[in-house]
């Protein structure tokens, strides 16, 4: 986060303070009014649904909020108006926490359900505001409640308190956005589990981003109640609060701060240019065309399309082979340094795990030990349940029944954003970067978010010594999509590592490598290792295998079928009768190492 | 609140069995295009608007039945459907984005009909439009009744479509996995093309069964978006079955509440079933 940025917002709107001492006439006031108070809108939808991709159709109820809780408490309860703006504030966010406790812990309603469910909301709200004797049908009047004389005109009073409001709004979504809360916010966006498994509260930050949203929203209203100064449900809860406020963010750039104020400022002027006249339909329609228009050809929006014409975007060149990962050490402090540990003791224990499926059971009562400093191979034809056993020790999906120790804390039952804070770290067998984030601050991320929990600007110098480790210095700035398989599976093992873990679960990593490319990785599980970091890692490479295991485990069927020496373990004739099926025992997999394992 | 009479609640779960029948048909076109196009089509409450004032500008200027218009309204809607979805997929906009893109046309849509038809009332007076049939002690209007009968077919001729024929089987199975169903030889492009179109005529069908009934005013467009979103996602995204019984629950629940509230409470009735469905049973939709 850079000062000078909030420095200019605020001069900026110092300037835009003095405007009402100009004395022009009032209605240019109450233009610059809505301006500001659709970006104060616009800007609050997006802390929420811009950042984390939770697309809201609420707005209008918790916009309404703020509205009615200042058209209540001054027309019925006599209170001054300036004094309803923090409880408006206030009762917005609390219906906002209130709604997202209950619908964030669903884990399904996400994308256009969760816009649905959030619109069903304004309905409700709406229904029984009409119905009780908040409204109760007739609407509220306001033109007898005093206004507090801020501006020499009225108009400049609600001008000067939308300036405020705006104001306000924009230096949050610019601090949100460059804060770790903006960080995880990006990261549930583009992927909510895996960015909860490397250590985002999710739950709680979409929490946070929809209280913030709400009171700055329920702060538009409370000063819109006043200014309107007559106030309905049909106007208040219409759904053309939340679908402006859409409008205006999506023109803009959902991924910038400024995006939603530079489409707030955009529409309403298109909106008042053809309300001059009577052009008001086909400022209808043309609002339409521009929507149409501006999602077909700029689906970023305005501002992301300004500054990536100012900066273009690194070259995606580069030779494929510059991407090797050279033999840097392993950068920063030794990841354990924090909880130093004898070698050998047991680092985590998983005592009897099950996990089923729709009562298919992928792993029906597993014991393993890890011991701190080894490295352990987890083998096991496809469909034994490696996979599954990684997924529960690392809390992507929690365990049916068992228990899993890790340093001597039981873990099974925490979320797993705690689970990754406590020192595990994962890659996924099919990678799963954050797909508009570079890939820097994808390893960034895991810095800040992983069991390192570095700060911000610490985290992304941290990164940079993970790319160089990973061979992906030539990429830091590139996004996901422009590397190759290779590059990928790196990306995910710099991110692993970036969150400095005592234990790493590598699930398939080398999968899909040419053998040029298993040795370096080879080499570099090794170096991870020699670090301090006990790694267990699912393979089908059987000669990384032989060349990586300390000890490996080997799974059949969600049973744990042999534990052991590598070599020894790999002759035992269950195993084999695994591997290749009965009868095919004549040829251990060792000694034909360049392949994979069949199955 | 005092209680109404047998008779009254029952006339009025009839009339909620009417209007829930025209929010599954409008809701058919919608759910499928939703469920298997993965397009959310906003501008679907234009076309549906689009089809009643363009029945009820025939009928006003040539006295030709309303139900007639059909043979014009379904190949128009089906056209404009096909069109927008080559655009759709030209520019390969993603679902959320649909619905902004199909909001934008729909304003469009509804300032064009301001326009031609201006901001006010109009009713379509077809000369069948008071026949009434007497049911024992309960009257059953006939526009009402085609209404209801319209939806029923349409419903189950593409409930049987979609399970019972292999264009059906291979529409949802595009709509499962393109690639893997293209890999089998189901030409994807022509089937969506098919379905957009469908979808679009099953508007323009729902728009000249809602001139029978009700007044159109361009502004009510979005006065249906709600409660047919709402039958929707209850009935389940891509089915044609469900809409259908979901929009009749929601209408004779909506009726029913009226009948012993107020009028003005009705909404709370789908929504709050449709928030309940969201929360308890989400994996459904």
């Amino acid at each position: 986060m850079n000062p000078r940025v909030v420095l200019v917002l605020l001069a900026g709107a110092g300037v835009l303070a003095l405007e009402p001492l100009l004395g022009l006439p009032a209605f240019y006031e109450s233009i610059l009014y809505l301006v500001l108070h659709w970006i104060i809108l616009a800007t609050s939808w997006n802390i929420l649904s811009g950042y984390s991709g939770y697309f809201s159709f609420g707005h209008g109820a918790y916009f309404g909020t703020g509205v009615y809780t200042s058209a209540v408490l001054t027309a019925k309860f006599d209170w001054p108006f300036l004094a309803t703006l923090p409880v408006a504030a206030g009762l917005a966010a609390l219906l906002g926490v209130a709604l997202g406790a209950v619908v964030f812990r669903v884990r399904s309603v996400r994308g256009e359900l969760f816009a649905l469910l959030t619109l069903a909301v304004t309905f409700v709200l709406a229904t029984v505001v009409l119905n009780t004797p908040i409204d109760g049908g007739p609407g509220i009047y306001l033109s007898g409640v005093p206004i507090p004389k801020i501006a020499p005109t009225q108009p400049g009073t609600f001008y000067l308190l939308a300036l405020a409001g705006a104001t306000a709004a924009l230096v949050i979504a610019y601090a949100v956005q460059y804060s770790r809360l903006g960080v995880g916010l990006f990261a549930i966006h583009d992927d909510e589990d895996a960015a909860e498994v490397m250590g985002v509260p999710t739950f709680r930050y979409k929490l946070i981003a929809l209280a913030i949203s709400c009171a700055l929203a329920g702060l538009a209203g409370g000063i819109h109640a006043l200014f309107i100064s007559y106030v309905t449900t049909a106007e208040v809860f219409s759904i053309s609060v939340p679908l402006t406020v859409v409008l205006m963010s999506v023109l803009g750039g959902t991924r910038h701060w400024a995006g939603p104020a530079v489409g707030a400022t955009v529409i309403t002027g298109l909106l008042y240019a053809f309300t001059k006249g009577d052009l008001a339909l086909a400022g209808k329609a043309t609002t339409g065309a521009v929507l149409i228009a501006s999602i077909l050809f700029m689906p970023d929006g305005i501002v992301p399309r300004l500054l990536r014409q100012r900066r273009p975007r690194v070259a995606a060149t580069g030779s494929p082979a510059a991407a090797v990962p050279h033999a840097a050490a392993v950068p920063g402090a030794a990841p354990h340094a924090t909880t130093a540990g004898t070698p050998g003791d047991v680092l985590l224990h998983a005592r009897n795990v099950a996990r089923s499926f729709y009562g298919v059971q992928a792993l029906s009562g597993v014991d393993v030990q890890v011991r701190r400093g080894e490295i352990l191979g987890l083998l096991g034809p496809n469909g034994s349940g490696k996979s599954t056993l990684i997924n529960v020790i690392s809390g992507h999906y929690p365990a049916t029944a068992g228990a899993v120790q890790f340093e001597g804390r039981e873990i099974a039952q925490l979320p797993a954003h705690r689970i990754a804070r406590s020192g595990i770290a994962r890659t996924y067998q099919i990678p799963r970067p954050f797909v508009h984030l570079s890939v820097r601050d994808n390893v960034a991320a895991a810095a800040m978010f992983g069991s390192a929990a570095l700060p911000a600007a610490q985290a992304r110098r941290e990164a940079g010594h993970w790319l160089a480790f990973a061979g992906l210095a030539a990429k830091a700035d590139a996004l996901p999509d422009e590397l190759n398989l290779h590059q990928r599976k790196f990306l995910e093992l710099a991110r692993a590592l970036a969150a400095r873990p005592r234990l790493v679960l590598l699930d398939e990593v080398l999968c899909g490598l040419n053998p040029a490319e298993i040795d370096e990785a080879v080499a570099l599980v090794r170096r991870i290792r020699d670090a301090g970091t006990t790694v267990v890692f699912v393979e089908h490479v059987m000669r990384a295998v032989m060349a990586l295991a300390d000890r490996i485990v080997v799974l059949n069927h969600g049973l744990l079928l042999a534990e052991g020496a590598p070599a020894e373990v790999m002759r035992r004739p269950e195993v084999m009768s695994a591997y290749l099926g009965t009868g095919a025992g004549l040829t251990p997999p060792l000694e034909n190492p360049a392949h994979a394992a069949p199955g | 609140m005092s209680w109404p009479s047998a008779n009254l609640l029952a006339q009025s779960a009839l009339s909620g069995l009417f209007v829930g029948s025209l929010y599954g048909l409008i809701g058919l076109g919608l759910g499928l295009s939703w469920g298997l196009l993965r397009t959310i089509n906003l501008a679907h409450f234009g076309f549906v608007f689009g089809g009643a004032y363009i029945a009820y500008q025939i009928n006003a200027s040539t006295g030709i039945d309303p139900l007639l218009t059909l043979a014009v309204i379904v190949p128009l809607f089906f056209a404009a459907g096909m069109a927008l979805h080559a655009v759709i997929t030209r520019f390969n906009v993603s679902a959320l984005n649909t619905l902004l893109v199909t909001f934008g046309l729909t304003a469009i849509i509804e300032a064009t009909i301001q326009a031609v038809w201006s901001a006010d009332f109009r009713r379509l007076e077809w000369r069948h439009g008071d026949v009434k049939f007497k049911l024992g002690e309960l009257f059953v209007p006939l526009p009402e009744l085609i209404t209801l009968f319209v939806a029923l077919a349409a419903t189950f001729a593409l409930w049987g479509v979609l399970r019972g024929t292999d264009l059906g089987k291979a529409m949802r199975a595009a709509a499962q996995d393109a690639p893997i169903a293209a890999a089998f030889g189901v030409d994807q492009q022509r089937l969506s093309m098919l379905l957009a179109g469908t979808c679009a005529a099953l508007a323009g069908v729902a728009g000249v069964c809602l001139s029978l009934s009700f007044t159109l005013a361009p502004s009510q467009i979005y006065a249906w978006v709600g409660v047919v979103f709402a039958a929707v996602m209850m009935g389940g995204l891509g089915s044609p079955v469900g809409p259908l019984v979901a929009g009749i629950i929601i209408g004779v629940s909506e009726a029913l509440t009226m009948a012993i509230t107020a009028p003005s409470w009705a909404p709370i009735v789908s929504f709050t079933l449709l928030i309940l469905l969201l929360l308890v049973r989400p994996g459904r939709l």
